[in-house]
């Protein structure tokens, strides 16, 4: 019974590691296809004869660059300021009794829903009258904004995990609440935060229906939106090699943050999530 | 201070302080209430800035005629927008394509997404490796993702056609509806299943082992006891799964744009309004059409909850 769920177990992890690895497999060897292979077509998996063409031809692209720049400082800033509100609005959600907790809380929930196309059309509105369109603020409040649900979800989980009688003895001692929150419980919490940090630089990196909405120029359009116009003119025939070797170098941050701190993104992920 | 040093003490049996039995407010709860609003007012501030007040001025533009191409022509027309989306076809095939998209992905990714938590509850080498092979997916960019379906699919360069049986190698994925479709539906699953099994991972892990032993013990078969113990126990966990990725689901955009620009009828609600509002400058009747795709987003919320009585507050420990 048990070396047959074992065998189980290990069937399942094999399939997990081809479903989850095998797209991305898949740009790797389309990235090291020259033009003229793809060009000619070639469905096969393997590259014929893999050059480093295409890496050479996207890491001197400026565009490309320049998206690539846009996308790491939005994202960056984003992520540091939604840390800094959600650690804040999510210690008062654990800790504090205040009027209009569940208010916060319902609110943060319906924005974790909220369809963002529907505000794209107003914010372009407001955005050129604020001149906030094609700059970088211009996508970065919207990105802090959109991922404070969930950093204030995952925040307020972790705080709760505390031993509280360490606040409570600064307390004791003479610390006022915030002395307490500010020497004590952020220490504390600092994983909670990094885990947040990563999970809000996800979304800010991944972002693309504002991010093509509201940019109109290399100067703050980010990566994903940058991929979206490096389709010629032939929807269905677009640069492959170029495009896959673009997507090869704006996944490697990712990739690398995972293999880093995969612990903590689960725990961050789940821990908000069911605790019933 | 020694008048405050009870209050903590109070909070520690929360139960009590929710049941609204709030004494007189000592000043310890007053300065309580203000510290509590102070800290989560900045957040509170960005979030009715860029979230409440748009979709106010999206509510009012929508009963215009407003072009942006041409501004003067400014007129109130009242529901008239609202009439033009809905007896507009196009609305509906997107409205429909965008629910299809949905029931399959999410229904697709509960049955895959449990096998893989399955999985990962059981294993017990390679955990690490594990983790990170279902990391990469979700944290991989959605546009990237497209892209490499999109060309895993493609007539000439695709690996798709050359590897699956019954399929000519030439045939055209993005030639037609419902195999554009499915392309599109299998991106969309590729990337968001790891999302939806680490969630469901969460609920697995909080049913007893006892149980499931009591359960074998009394005779029961692997289907019963997956059937009468382990997915009941599960439901507060299936739930939010459902919950969180059906109405992510409902504003699938990027893999549609990138993939097909909603080419064979495979446009959804999202990208119709996207282009009325970008591409063809009509704020008017674009933001209808973002009061509706939010109208239909809340009702879709709220039914799931209903429908399958869905406690988030308690279900995110709110409780």
């Amino acid at each position: 019974m048990r070396s047959k769920t074992n065998v189980g177990t290990g069937i399942g992890f094999a399939l997990i590691l081809v479903w989850c690895l095998l797209p991305v497999v898949w740009i790797i060897s389309l990235s090291f296809k020259s033009v003229d292979e793809t060009a000619a077509g070639s469905p096969q998996f393997l590259p014929k004869d893999p050059t480093l063409q295409n890496y050479r031809e996207i890491l001197t692209n400026a565009d490309f660059l320049a998206a690539l720049r846009n996308s790491f400082g939005i994202a960056l800033i984003a992520t540091g300021l939604a840390v800094v509100f959600a650690t804040l609005a999510a210690y008062a959600i654990a800790r504090l009794e205040f009027r209009g907790k569940r208010l916060v809380l319902s609110m943060a929930l319906a924005i974790a829903m909220f369809p963002v196309v529907s505000l794209v059309g107003p914010l372009f509105d407001m955005w050129r009258t604020l001149s906030l369109f094609n700059t970088w603020p211009g996508l970065i409040i919207p990105y802090m904004t959109f991922t404070l649900p969930l950093a204030i979800w995952t925040l307020s989980a972790f705080f709760r995990e505390i031993p509280w009688e360490l606040e409570q003895a600064a307390q004791v001692d003479g610390a006022t609440s915030w002395q307490a929150f500010r020497k004590v419980i952020v220490p504390l919490a600092a994983p909670g935060v990094f885990t947040a940090a990563i999970l809000t630089f996800f979304f800010a990196w991944n972002e693309f229906v504002l991010a093509i909405s509201l940019t109109s120029t290399t100067s703050s359009r980010t990566v994903p939106a940058q991929l979206s116009y490096f389709v010629g003119p032939d929807p269905f025939n677009p640069p492959y090699g170029q495009l896959a070797t673009a997507s090869v170098v704006v996944t490697l941050p990712i990739i690398v943050i995972v293999l880093l701190f995969q612990r903590k993104i689960v725990a961050g992920l789940t821990s908000g999530a069911v605790k019933g | 201070m020694t008048t405050t040093t009870p209050a903590p003490d109070t909070k520690e049996t929360k139960p009590k302080t929710k049941s609204k039995g709030r004494p007189v407010e000592s000043d310890r709860t007053k300065a309580e209430n203000r510290l509590g609003l102070k800290l989560v007012a900045p957040a509170v501030v960005f979030m009715l800035l860029v979230t409440a007040y748009p979709m106010l001025q999206a509510l009012y533009l929508s009963l215009f005629r407003y072009r942006l191409t041409a501004p003067d022509d400014r007129e109130f027309v009242g529901a008239d927008n609202y009439l033009t989306v809905l007896s507009d076809s196009l609305f509906w095939q997107d409205t429909w394509n965008t629910i299809l998209i949905m029931v399959v992905t999410v229904g697709v990714e509960l049955v895959i997404g449990f096998g893989f938590a399955m999985v990962m509850h059981r294993i017990i080498f390679a955990r690490g490796a594990m983790r990170t092979a279902i990391l990469i997916p979700y944290g991989i960019i959605t546009v990237v993702s497209a892209f490499a379906w999109q060309f895993a699919f493609s007539l000439n360069n695709g690996f798709v056609n050359g590897w699956l049986p019954f399929f000519e190698d030439n045939f055209n994925w993005f030639g037609g509806h419902w195999p554009a479709m499915f392309a599109i539906m299998v991106s969309e699953i590729w990337k968001t299943t790891p999302f939806m099994s680490l969630l469901l991972l969460a609920g697995l892990s909080q049913i007893s082992e006892d149980m499931l032993e009591a359960a074998k013990v009394d005779g029961a078969t692997w289907w019963q006891r997956l059937w009468k113990v382990i997915l009941p126990n599960m439901r507060a966990a299936i739930m939010v799964a459902v919950l969180f990725r059906a109405l992510d689901a409902y504003r699938i955009f990027d893999n549609v744009f990138v993939m097909t620009k909603g080419a064979q009828d495979t446009e959804s609600v999202s990208l119709i309004t996207y282009r009325q509002v970008i591409e063809q400058l009509q704020l008017g009747l674009g933001s209808a059409l973002s009061v509706l795709l939010f109208l239909s987003v809340l009702v879709l919320a709220y039914g799931i909850v209903k429908v399958f009585k869905v406690d988030l507050a308690q279900a995110r420990g709110e409780g």
